[in-house]
């Protein structure tokens, strides 16, 4: 006798070669309307490959690039309002760069820069580097917006490895014993640094961590942007409808090292690596593009020639901001600093002072 | 004016909190129907509804950093940890994110938190229910400690953590929950943080403590009077930031200082007092300064607590031999 039984869904739209397995959903019936989307996945790559460069020649910090992963975020956050709160992790540049962050921000929190922490929408979570520590962020702000009867949603969105963390679990338990309004995303790109998936855990899948916490979970093909976008869409609307979370596994692949810091070529043989090429985002979509008559190789290169000059004038613009003034590591501490920090601040403006 | 008791006046706190802040939410474990295991939030749930007062699942990290988005968003969550020896998973949530939330964003986000805790022995508990944690916390840049050592002090620093715009950790020394009983006159009115308070005036030496540690040491000073010695007694109150003026001010005048804390020796804010001393106001001192703490041991279960903390026997020896130096 069963007293409980479940069943994990998986959803694709374009498979490999860019051929529509199933009719699209609404949003991307005008093959035009799609075209966003690529061309954000490509400005998301182009920044990271950029990003790294500068990290390789000593003008950035450690970085972690999304190489393989667009879809993720770019389908999240093109499902999401722009009122909707974000709740990212490290390696989500793709979404908050979809929201209005600016490249040189990215650069420059990387860069070590806290002035690049200003900009975003107003309620978005800041990037959480501890692995799975915002995922309860996440249910606390969802249940301010159910508290206040607002009809809007949070998505927070993790990799394959903050599955394993207690603070997941707990957040997840929390969300769906409230039915707050909250999408959970997890960017599976099989590895958490040197530990492939398989290793993680012995569940089959991670959508199904979320059904012990009495949430809706499945699988979506993390590489097709469509697929993301719609699953989120969908999960949006439950929750504003009061529905509750969901939780959606991307399934994607990390296709470049864990950061600028790693070499993956220690756990992992570039031949595994080069057969998932052949699933990533980008070729697929522009594939269909291309078969739909909507996008050809001058857009093409019409696209990447203005992009490379955006993130050019961002790299320009960044490298040329002045140096943050110690003090301001007192800056943000408090609302209003107290006295024995005061003192420790007047103490490192005049150490400042005497070895100028 | 009502006569409360510690934990009473905790109560009270919450409930003029509540009345008058509607982002105030009380949350945590077993602190609605049953009104916490120390009847803290006793009636909050009847008086205010489940929206405002509720409980949370059985989990520490997650109720800390559900605080933090609550608070993110506007909210003021006051939240339980039901004992502070199970605070430590709460730890990374207060350290990673509460404390560093506004520096994070450089101001676009706050965290106006309260997290609330027991700290502390004395009440013949099981294992793991009599510890006192607060170096845990006064290492975290961008946290409020606060230790309330009586009623009023309960009462009206409750309320001034919980309107200050950034994070605080209050933590009640359950030892005084029902040991005495204050008029506490319900009127809204804070105390204000970052404050240490002179309990008692003296010139002879200067006796320095927080939370329960107020209990041992005024029983102290008042065998020392007997004695004609005059202590001076300094309730620390706020851990961190920590106000050394009035500290300073005594030491200046006696000359002897001994700090008195509960929590064990080493790294604890006894020692961050006595550098400060040591920094500011070293040439003041005719003695050297004396720590009358817990041990450096697993806090004992119940049929030795009483030998691990400070009584009023060690802290009187204590200021004798500071005396009997010089
Ligand atoms: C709590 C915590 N432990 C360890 C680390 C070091 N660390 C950074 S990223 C990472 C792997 C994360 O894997 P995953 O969640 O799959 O995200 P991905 O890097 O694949 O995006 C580890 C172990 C960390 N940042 N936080
Ligand atoms: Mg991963």
């Amino acid at each position: 006798m069963a007293v409980a039984t479940f069943e994990i869904g998986f959803t694709r739209f374009l498979d490999r070669s860019g051929e529509a397995v199933q009719p699209l959903p609404a949003f991307a019936s005008e093959a035009k309307a799609l075209i966003p989307l690529y061309r954000s996945m490509t400005r998301l790559r182009m920044f990271d490959a950029k990003a790294v460069s500068l990290q390789r020649t000593g003008r950035l910090g450690t970085y972690a690039a999304a190489l393989g992963e667009e879809a993720v975020t770019i389908g999240l956050a093109s499902a999401m309002a722009p009122d909707d709160i974000l709740v990212p992790a490290f390696r989500h540049q793709g979404a908050q760069l979809w929201r209005g962050v600016g490249l040189i921000d990215i650069l420059a929190y990387w860069g070590g820069d806290e002035r690049g922490s200003v900009a975003g929408p107003p309620e978005d979570f800041p990037v959480c580097v501890p692995i799975g520590t915002h995922f309860p962020h996440a249910v606390g702000a969802a249940l301010a917006i159910k508290l206040r009867r607002q009809k809007r949603a949070v998505v927070c969105i993790g990799g394959d490895g903050s599955t394993s963390k207690g603070d997941v679990y707990e957040a997840m338990n929390m969300a769906g014993l409230w039915k707050v309004p909250l999408v959970f995303v997890i960017s599976n790109n099989q590895w958490a640094i040197s530990v492939p998936r398989q290793r993680q855990t012995a569940a089959a899948t991670l959508a199904q961590k979320a059904i012990a916490a009495g949430i809706p979970g499945e699988q979506v093909d993390g590489n097709d942007v469509i697929a993301v976008r719609h699953a989120v869409d969908q999960a949006l609307a439950a929750a504003r409808e009061g529905l509750g979370p969901r939780l959606i596994e991307a399934v994607t692949y990390r296709l470049g090292d864990h950061t600028t810091s790693d070499d993956a070529t220690r756990y992992r043989d570039d031949a595994t690596v080069s057969s998932h090429w052949a699933e990533e985002p980008l070729v697929r979509l522009r594939r269909y593009l291309t078969a739909e008559g909507v996008w050809s190789k001058a857009d093409e290169e019409a696209m990447q020639t203005a992009l490379a000059a955006e993130i050019d004038k961002a790299v320009t613009d960044y490298l040329a901001m002045p140096p943050p003034s110690p003090q301001s590591m007192f800056d943000h501490l408090f609302a209003t600093l107290p006295a024995e920090l005061k003192a420790q601040r007047d103490a490192l403006a005049e150490e400042e002072v005497l070895h100028a | 004016m009502p006569e409360v008791t510690l934990v009473g006046a905790v109560n009270l706190a919450l409930a003029r909190a509540l009345e008058d802040d509607p982002t105030v939410l009380v949350l945590g474990e077993d602190v609605g129907v049953d009104g916490g295991v120390f009847r803290a939030t006793d009636g909050l749930l009847q008086r205010f509804g489940s929206e405002r007062v509720f409980d949370t699942p059985l989990a520490e990290a997650g109720i800390a950093g559900l605080a933090v988005g609550l608070a993110a968003q506007g909210f003021r969550p006051v939240a339980e940890i039901q004992f502070s020896g199970f605070i430590y998973p709460a730890i990374d949530q207060m350290a990673s994110h509460a404390a560093r939330l506004r520096n994070r964003t450089r101001g676009r986000l706050s965290c106006p938190m309260v997290l609330r805790a027991p700290n502390g022995g004395g009440i013949r508990a099981a294992e793991h229910h009599s510890e006192s944690v607060e170096a845990f916390f006064v290492n975290i840049p961008g946290l409020r400690v606060v230790v309330p050592s009586s009623p009023t002090k309960a009462y009206g620093l409750l309320l001034a953590a919980i309107r200050d715009p950034d994070p605080v950790v209050f933590l009640e020394p359950p030892r005084l929950y029902r040991a005495v009983k204050e008029e506490v006159a319900d009127d809204g009115r804070a105390l204000p943080l970052d404050t240490s308070f002179v309990l008692r005036t003296g010139t002879d030496v200067t006796l320095v403590t927080w939370g329960a540690g107020v209990i041992e040491t005024m029983a102290a000073a008042d065998s020392l009077a007997a004695d004609g010695v005059e202590a001076e007694v300094i309730d620390v109150a706020c851990l961190k930031p920590l106000d050394m003026e009035p500290i300073l001010a005594s030491v200046e005048r006696t000359g002897r200082c001994v700090i008195v804390h509960e929590a064990p020796l080493t790294g604890a804010p006894g020692a961050e007092i006595a550098a400060r001393i040591a920094e500011r106001g070293l040439m003041s001192l005719v003695a050297p300064l004396q720590r009358v703490t817990g041990y450096d041991t697993v806090m004992p279960l119940l049929r030795l607590e009483k030998q691990f903390i400070p009584s009023s026997r060690r802290v009187i020896d204590a200021a004798i031999r500071t005396l009997e130096y010089a």
